[in-house]
């Protein structure tokens, strides 16, 4: 059964998903709003891996074959300035995006399994994974028009 | 005394009805206006005194611009014809993003119109915002996300009604005394409502009250949390009101169902039977107005906490009736007219950013094409722009009828920004002040009783405050500056005829009831004529949503609405899909803790916060004597256990020290609790924005001036 290691998959890129935000958050302390915002969801990241933890176990981390090609792009260093905020939030959007289409393919196996537990933790998941995917897009449509046609640098 | 002239007073929100004495031209005193519902003749400290004395006092009389560093004095023209110089250059070189206008709660609404449609459909900046971000920001997001659009629901003469008053972060006796005197021929006469008050400190509006919650600074979501929980446990709550007129319940009530009153009582520091007692007067009483100022506006979580006294009041059904409603305060007397007039972060008339049919109401009205509206995004707001001029992006910042050298947190980082050399700034003011003095050009500008215009108040009423008396030679009125620009700057409709139709404040006033007409500030049964003699009039009638339809309908909404812990957009999908037609949202949030916590190098929470004898930064009433000498310098607040446990006693200068800067100060012992003090936020030396956070709300965008951690030691 592949679910195992789908999970795996899932735990992994939640943690990676958690070090960007945190990483974003460190680099643009000059943006409050960014700084502050990627701090809170970073730590309801942690609470989404948590609530997976139990599922992981249950299930076992098994692994197929392959791993590395089921692997998260990690994220590199933050950039500065205007554009190069725009561009770490982008990084951010394309993280988050990965992980919002592996709860779904996992929500699907679960539906599957009628495993109603991991169905809920899915369902929570999901909305939160909404929330970043959402915040990211308002922030990155403000940020956009000033990056691309005045900022300097 | 030659003549009495129609007014009503621009310091502070309530907007008191009043007359102007006039003697040979000059302005000598004031008296309320007895038939004003507003205040019924009364009138307040800062009124009698500030709104006249400054009048002829080291006024402006001659634009200055900076020649070698320098401000020199020079004419009109020249000041005129630098600054469109400045704008067309910078137009042509990089567009008008390039452009910021930062303006002010002071101004008119017919000042306000004429600034928002010179930015959005002549330059098309979507940078324009004013200081009301720092006062009223919070208000406006509040009743939008929960009502679909901005708008107080209740009004004055419910102060009269009530069986229950609770004010939240709103030191009333401080900051609208007038009002508080209504209050007070309640609380000390027959049928004394219940009052509640949250506020960290004792102030004299906490010590009248019979619960006084005092939860620490940055906790104010925790508190509101707890309280609806409360509401929600003790079914205290009005099922069929719930069921038909909102949205939302069972998302409120997990939301709140981990905020027993033991939780919050730790959060908070609060004891948990004040909690609970608070609640029970809440949910038992028949007729409950509650008020929210800057505690709640500008701390931690600004937007959810305010939306959770909406909810309380959808919870019971408690709305629009007599006595029962909420005040979404406003801080300063004009703030209003910054919203609904498009001089802020918001679209005029109440419209949607994000709905297209609305932008093309605008474009159909100022005969522009739409696309000059800049609507990609939310209206760029204050903090935005300061850091856009911080990164050299915006390099054209007009700065009219504010003073953010004393008002924006962390000042040091503001005046670096105004004397950036790429930074042009435009001050537009009566006096000299902290930011003219860093400005490249500065126009002096009319005050109140020397111009025409109106303005509406905290409970919608409208009034007309005529022009007294001239401006000093060479002043000249904020709207005739604006119209001067506009002019100077050419800006054209579709048909080249110019964009500016109007040349006086009534013909302002006339565009603008048009642009308001079918909006929820519907302006257009109002004039000049109708606004002459009596009381001032509201606009939407006394009280809102009696019926308990709100203007939800995603046709008609000004806002699509937010995720209230991050701030993301409601897409205009999503919210089409709730299908909210005419249903109030109870909108809610988990706590969080704020980012600035004490510790041991800044053990203490500061708070910042305001006297009853001045206003804003002073600029007035430290030109008025009586008021002057009641509060000349600033001071700093402590409990009586830290001024102990420090070895400091009343009088005593210390120095208050954040990470960010300090002030130094004498003590005075009381009201605060323990482990929190309290700054007054007005003076320009020993500012007490030299300790505040450049942070935000993520929803209202509203700075956290009530919550920096601070150090304290004896100088």
């Amino acid at each position: 059964m592949h679910l195992a290691t789908y999970l795996g998959l899932l735990h992994t890129s939640l943690g990676t998903l958690a070090d960007a935000f945190r990483e974003v958050a460190k680099g643009h302390g000059d943006e409050p709003d960014v700084e502050r915002t990627c701090e809170v969801l970073a730590s309801r990241i942690d609470a989404q891996a948590e609530k997976l933890s139990p599922i992981v176990d249950r299930y076992g981390e098994h692994r197929e074959t392959e791993p590395e090609r089921l692997h998260t792009a990690e994220f590199e260093q933050t950039r500065t300035g205007g554009v190069g905020l725009l561009r770490d939030l982008q990084d951010l959007y394309a993280l988050s995006s990965f992980t919002d289409i592996t709860w779904t393919v996992v929500g699907q196996a679960a539906q599957g399994l009628r495993d109603k537990e991991l169905m809920d933790v899915v369902s929570a998941c999901e909305q939160d994974t909404a929330r970043q995917l959402a915040w990211l897009k308002t922030r990155i449509k403000q940020s956009a028009p000033q990056a691309l046609i005045v900022a300097k640098g | 005394m030659d003549r009495w002239v129609q007014s009503a007073c621009v310091l502070c929100s309530n907007g008191c009805g009043c007359d102007i004495a006039v003697k040979d031209g000059r302005i000598v005193g004031v008296r309320g206006r007895a038939d004003d519902i507003v205040n019924r003749g009364r009138l307040g400290p800062k009124g009698l005194h500030g709104s006249w004395q400054a009048h002829g006092k080291d006024r402006l009389t001659t634009p200055l611009i900076r020649r070698n560093g320098e401000l020199r004095e020079t004419d009109w023209d020249t000041a005129m014809t630098t600054i469109v110089r400045r704008s067309q250059d910078l137009l042509a070189e990089s567009g008008p993003l390039s452009h910021g206008f930062y303006t002010s709660g002071q101004l008119f609404l017919e000042e306000y119109y004429t600034l928002g449609v010179i930015g959005k459909a002549g330059l098309g900046t979507p940078h324009m915002d004013g200081n009301t971000r720092l006062c009223t920001a919070t208000a406006a997001a509040a009743l939008k996300e929960t009502f679909g659009s901005d708008g107080q629901p209740a009004c004055h003469a419910d102060i009269d009604l009530c069986d229950a008053l609770f004010l939240f972060g709103h030191n009333m006796a401080a900051t609208q005394t007038v009002m508080w005197a209504r209050v007070l021929d309640r609380v000390k006469g027959p049928g004394r409502p219940r009052l509640v008050v949250v506020d960290p400190r004792r102030t004299p509006t906490a010590e009248a009250a019979d619960v006084h919650l005092a939860p620490l600074p940055g906790t104010n979501l925790a508190l509101l949390n707890g309280l609806v929980r409360a509401v929600i446990e003790h079914g205290w709550l009005d099922r069929e009101y719930v069921d038909r007129h909102t949205l939302g319940f069972e998302e409120l009530k997990a939301t709140v169902e981990p905020y027993t009153p033991e939780h919050v009582a730790g959060i908070c520091r609060i004891s948990p039977a004040d909690l609970m007692r608070a609640a029970e007067i809440f949910g038992t009483s028949e007729r409950v107005l509650s008020t929210v100022l800057q505690g709640f506006y500008q701390s931690h979580q600004a937007t959810a906490a305010s939306c959770q006294v909406n909810n309380l009041h959808l919870l019971r059904g408690q709305i629009g009736g007599p006595g029962s409603g909420v005040l979404q305060m406003n801080g300063q007397p004009t703030a209003q007219n910054t919203r609904e007039c498009g001089a802020d972060g918001d679209l005029p008339g109440f419209r949607n950013w994000d709905n297209p049919e609305h932008v093309e109401e605008l474009a159909r009205l100022w005969n522009v094409d739409p696309l000059t509206i800049p609507h990609w995004a939310p209206p760029t707001h204050a903090m935005q722009i300061w850091r856009y001029a911080e990164q050299g992006s915006i390099r054209f910042l007009w700065i009219s009828a504010t003073n953010p050298a004393v008002s924006l947190p962390e000042l040091g980082r503001i005046r670096e920004i105004l004397r950036r050399e790429d930074l042009f700034v435009v001050a537009q003011d009566a006096f000299r002040t902290e930011t003219t003095e860093l400005a490249d050009v500065v126009l002096p500008a009319a005050l109140w009783g020397e111009k025409q215009g109106t303005f509406t108040n905290l409970s919608r009423v409208v009034h007309l405050s005529e022009q007294a008396v001239a401006p000093p030679a060479g002043a000249r009125s904020d709207l005739d500056i604006f119209l001067d620009y506009a002019h100077r700057m050419g800006f054209r409709d579709r048909d080249g005829d110019p964009l500016i139709k109007w040349k006086d404040a009534e013909g302002a006033f006339d565009a603008w009831r048009e642009c308001s007409r079918g909006r929820p500030c519907d302006y257009s049964e109002l004039s000049y004529e109708r606004l002459r003699g009596g009381s001032g009039i509201p606009w939407g009638g006394e009280r809102l949503y009696a019926d308990g339809v709100f203007p939800t309908d995603a046709d008609y909404c000004e806002d699509y609405g937010h995720d209230l812990l991050t701030g993301a957009s409601t897409t205009p999908a999503d919210y089409r899909a709730r299908r909210p037609d005419g249903r109030a949202f109870l909108k809610a949030a988990e706590y969080t803790p704020a980012q600035e916590q004490p510790d041991d190098e800044y053990p203490f929470l500061c708070t910042t916060g305001r006297s009853v004898y001045h206003f804003h930064t002073r600029t007035k009433t430290s030109r008025a004597p009586e008021l002057q000498k009641a509060a000349p310098d600033p001071w700093v607040e402590l409990s009586a256990g830290d001024a102990t446990g420090l070895g400091l006693s009343d009088g005593d200068v210390v120095r208050v020290e954040s990470a960010r800067g300090f002030v130094e100060v004498p003590v005075r012992i009381g009201r605060c609790r323990d482990g929190v003090v309290f700054l007054p936020f007005h003076y320009g030396f020993q500012a007490a924005n030299e300790l505040t956070p450049t942070e935000w709300d993520p929803v209202s965008k509203q700075p956290l001036f009530k919550i920096s951690t601070v150090r304290i030691r004896r100088v």
